[in-house]
């Protein structure tokens, strides 16, 4: 398995506060990846620099090398809209725009340059069929989107963000403001995602981590602390710290 | 690729644009009120125009000295203050501390009509009311005086302190007053003696904010101080403000004489710039 | 000890503060009842349908105020349309654009300064800036007003551009769009109710403004159409009353002016306060 992510010696400074230290990580293709740790420890910032979306805090300062598929993404040549485009992004909070739910999902291919009906109808429906919210809106696709309710607006933006077509996932946390259920059906459907796509997520949540992913990462002050098979990093961590933060003696 | 980055370029530097002009409109008035209030300063005498006491634009032998001007817009705005200050205040207190939502979202909104109301409307009942009132109460010939104009410019100076401490009230976190009434002090005490003086520095900036509308308004003044270039040695005297010496000979003059008008203006431009440094000192600490 | 009541010195104290405050409020809101009446009752009589819909005859030694309500009509209008793209380009600048935090500052002071400045120097500034260029004309007076109205515009839309919540931005850029499409996609959408809010500040501050137009439009009663009405001189509701108190004693027609003012000063903080509780409503759901 090729790794589609490849990250070293990174640092990131917001002014004069580190917030991560020389991180190195492979991530693979067509897999989930899954960032743990205790708040704060720079988990969601690596997140956000992976598609550049740090790009929109002034202050932030980046060292070392982030590859996706062997480019460079800090590189002159490359256009961040590309990049973003490629590199979708899933917020903590379900965050879809005062719209539609049609032109929620279409909002990306519209700004990607497509503007022909029927294609657009096309990606939305499938975009809305892959993140499995399609029998419930496809009545009322011309409604609001801000009337769903949280699990349906989260797995909405889910669908907002495939609908680019996008090679990555990064997901930030997505379920921390959602009920037990809809938790569970973002999970299954992170897990079908998975085929076409790979997924890197934030989560706080431990048995998430274990239940839906491949790959674990642990965090810890700003520092990647242990990388490896979720099974492998749950059942026999090589570092102490991860073995005290799993089995719960801190954070 | 490029041709994208190139247009964002170009919409960020309209925008920069955008945001620059109210930049340039500060600049310009500067400069033209500096270029155009120069000229006939240098030909009078700083000295003779600011501090010369008589005012004769178009007498035979010409005199061009603002002192009278400068002295009644200070008397007018310091009446205005020491008339509008202490009821605006009070009422503040009352709407802020003292009423139930109802009556204070009603009140409210009668302050924003006082505040809408356009100032030739307060001059026209100014002139009809007031002005004859002062005639027959104080048995004066001529009721259009200091007086009326320090009266009307009360009135309008009250929306502009209500509406700003009522603001610097509501911010007053309720945890300082629970404290003062746990400690047995009135409802009345806790208010005068913690709420006001946490709120002191947005009560200062209203106050300074009624210095600047009062000493900037011209026409309601107009229609009720009389216009006559007098010292202002009395409060029955017709006077003539800084605001209405401008306005007032603007549409007739010409030569030295409309010269000396702009130099006016820019004496109040000065005198507004040093109450809007005043004003933002106290709303920055306000802020903190 | 509980029944013993506070000492008599604190209890004269919180009457006299009380009375005071009650004196100040019921000053206060008598000062509006007193001038709202008294203006509508002198002003309504003087109200008919022959006043505001013909010019004014000295043939016939007749007095309209339609020039002046068409005229005002204009000049709102004319400001409007040339401050609003200004105001709203300046606050998306400084919302969304502007990294430079010192930049921010000084366009943010400058707008405080305009705000302050009195109207009867920006009627002098205008004069020199408009009318010496363009003569006296409804143009130079709107041009004027924008100046003047610049900083409502900008402060209205900004705080309202400031609730636009960070996510939509964050949602938008995260598929890829760029700055441009962002901006006016998801964040302009959501600053209509403060563009609504300033235009009717502005409106009510045009109506009632008179000492920065009068010379830099004039005080004409002229009966003109749109495009020639803004390239010639024309005096406005406020600069009529004005002129009809001041000049040429004619109170009855000040009064009918007056009672249309203060009625449409109504109108316009009602419908302010409208927009702002709809919006208000809205964003809490």
């Amino acid at each position: 398995m090729s790794n589609i992510i490849s990250v070293k010696d990174m640092c990131l400074w917001y002014g004069e506060h580190q917030a991560l230290t020389n991180v190195n990580i492979d991530i693979p293709g067509n897999s989930i990846t899954a960032f743990i740790g205790p708040s704060g420890c720079g988990k969601s910032t690596f997140l956000k620099t992976l598609n550049r979306m740090n790009d929109l805090i002034p202050s932030v300062k980046i060292t070392g090398d982030v590859k996706y598929n062997e480019v460079d993404i800090f590189s002159k040549d490359i256009d961040v809209n590309q990049l973003r485009k490629e590199i979708g992004m899933v917020f903590q909070k379900p965050n879809p725009f005062p719209m539609s739910i049609y032109d929620n999902i279409a909002y990306g291919p519209r700004t990607h340059g497509i503007t022909k009906k029927v294609q657009l109808d096309e990606i939305v429906e499938n975009a809305l069929k892959d993140a499995s919210i399609w029998d419930e809106v496809k009545d009322r696709l011309k409604k609001n989107a801000l009337g769903l309710s949280g699990g349906q607006q989260q797995r909405l933006c889910i669908a907002r963000a495939l609908a680019v077509q996008p090679k990555v996932l990064l997901m930030d946390e997505p379920t921390s403001a959602l009920d037990p259920i809809s938790t569970s059906r973002i999970e299954e459907l992170v897990m079908e995602l998975k085929e076409k796509y790979t997924i890197v997520m934030v989560t706080h949540n431990m048995q998430q981590a274990v239940r839906v992913s491949d790959y674990t990462a642990f965090f810890l002050l700003g520092e990647l602390v242990e990388f490896g098979k979720t099974d492998e990093v749950f059942s026999e961590p090589n570092d102490k710290r991860t073995e005290d933060y799993i089995t719960g003696r801190f954070g | 690729m490029h041709k994208e980055r190139v247009k964002e370029k170009i919409i960020h530097g309209i925008f920069l644009l955008l945001g620059l002009v109210t930049v340039g409109c500060v600049l310009l008035i500067t400069i033209y009120l500096i270029l155009s209030g120069i000229p006939a300063i240098r030909e009078i005498g700083l000295i003779k125009f600011l501090f010369g006491k008589e005012w004769a634009s178009t007498a035979a032998e010409a005199k061009f000295g603002i002192l009278p001007f400068i002295l009644t817009s200070i008397y007018g705005t310091a009446g205005a203050i020491i008339l509008g200050v202490p009821v605006g205040f009070m009422t503040a207190v009352y709407l802020s501390k003292m009423t139930s939502p109802k009556i204070k979202e009603i009140m409210q909104a009668a302050v924003s009509l006082l505040a809408g109301i356009p100032s030739v409307v307060y001059g026209l009942v100014g002139m009809l009311v007031l002005v004859p009132g002062i005639r027959k109460m104080f048995h004066v010939p001529d009721g259009a005086s200091l007086l009326a104009a320090i009266v009307v410019l009360a009135i309008m100076i009250l929306p502009s302190i209500i509406k700003m401490s009522v603001t610097a009230l509501d911010s007053v976190p309720k945890e300082y007053e629970d404290a003062s009434l746990a400690l047995g002090a009135t409802p009345v005490e806790t208010y005068f003696k913690v709420s006001v003086p946490a709120a002191k520095s947005g009560i200062a900036a209203s106050v300074v904010l009624g210095v600047g509308r009062a000493i900037g308004e011209a026409m309601a003044v107009m229609m009720v101080a009389g216009n006559v270039p007098n010292m202002p040695d009395s409060l029955f005297q017709s006077v003539r403000f800084l605001t209405t010496a401008v306005s007032s000979e603007m549409a007739y003059s010409s030569g030295l004489q409309r010269q000396a008008l702009f130099s006016i203006a820019l004496v109040l431009f000065l005198f507004i710039m040093l109450i809007n440094a005043t004003l933002n000192f106290f709303l920055k600490r306000e802020k903190e | 000890m509980l029944n013993k009541s506070v000492s008599k010195k604190r209890k004269y104290y919180e009457l006299a503060v009380k009375t005071m405050m009650s004196i100040s409020a019921i000053v206060t809101t008598s000062l509006v009842v007193f001038l709202f009446l008294y203006v509508i009752v002198k002003g309504i009589p003087n109200i008919s349908w022959e006043l505001i819909s013909t010019k004014p005859s000295y043939l016939s030694e007749r007095i309209g105020i339609l020039p002046d309500i068409l005229n005002t009509v204009y000049i709102v209008i004319a400001t409007l349309l040339i401050v609003l793209p200004l105001g709203v380009g300046a606050a998306i600048y400084l919302t969304e654009y502007a990294t430079n935090k010192s930049m921010v500052m000084v366009i943010e002071y400058a707008a405080e300064t305009l705000s302050g400045i009195p109207s009867i120097i920006y009627g002098l500034v205008g004069m020199l800036l408009f009318s010496n260029s363009m003569g006296t004309c409804i143009m130079a007076g709107a041009l004027t007003l924008v100046i003047m109205n610049l900083p409502t515009i900008m402060r209205t839309t900004q705080e309202s551009l400031k609730t636009v919540p960070q996510s939509y931005r964050e949602g938008a850029f995260g598929l890829g769009a760029g700055k441009w499409r962002v901006v006016r996609t998801v964040v302009l959408p959501g600053c209509v109710d403060g563009v609504i809010t300033g235009c009717i500040l502005s409106v009510g501050r045009i109506l009632g403004e008179s000492a920065a137009l009068l010379f830099t439009a004039g005080f004409a009663h002229a009966l003109n159409g749109f495009a020639e009405g803004l390239t010639s001189p024309g005096a406005t509701l406020t600069v009529a009353l004005y002129v009809y108190a001041k000049e040429q004693g004619e109170f009855g027609v000040a009064f009918a002016i007056a009672a249309i003012l203060m009625l449409l000063t109504l109108l316009i903080n009602y419908a302010a306060s409208c927009v702002q509780r709809y919006y208000e409503k809205r964003r809490s759901v």
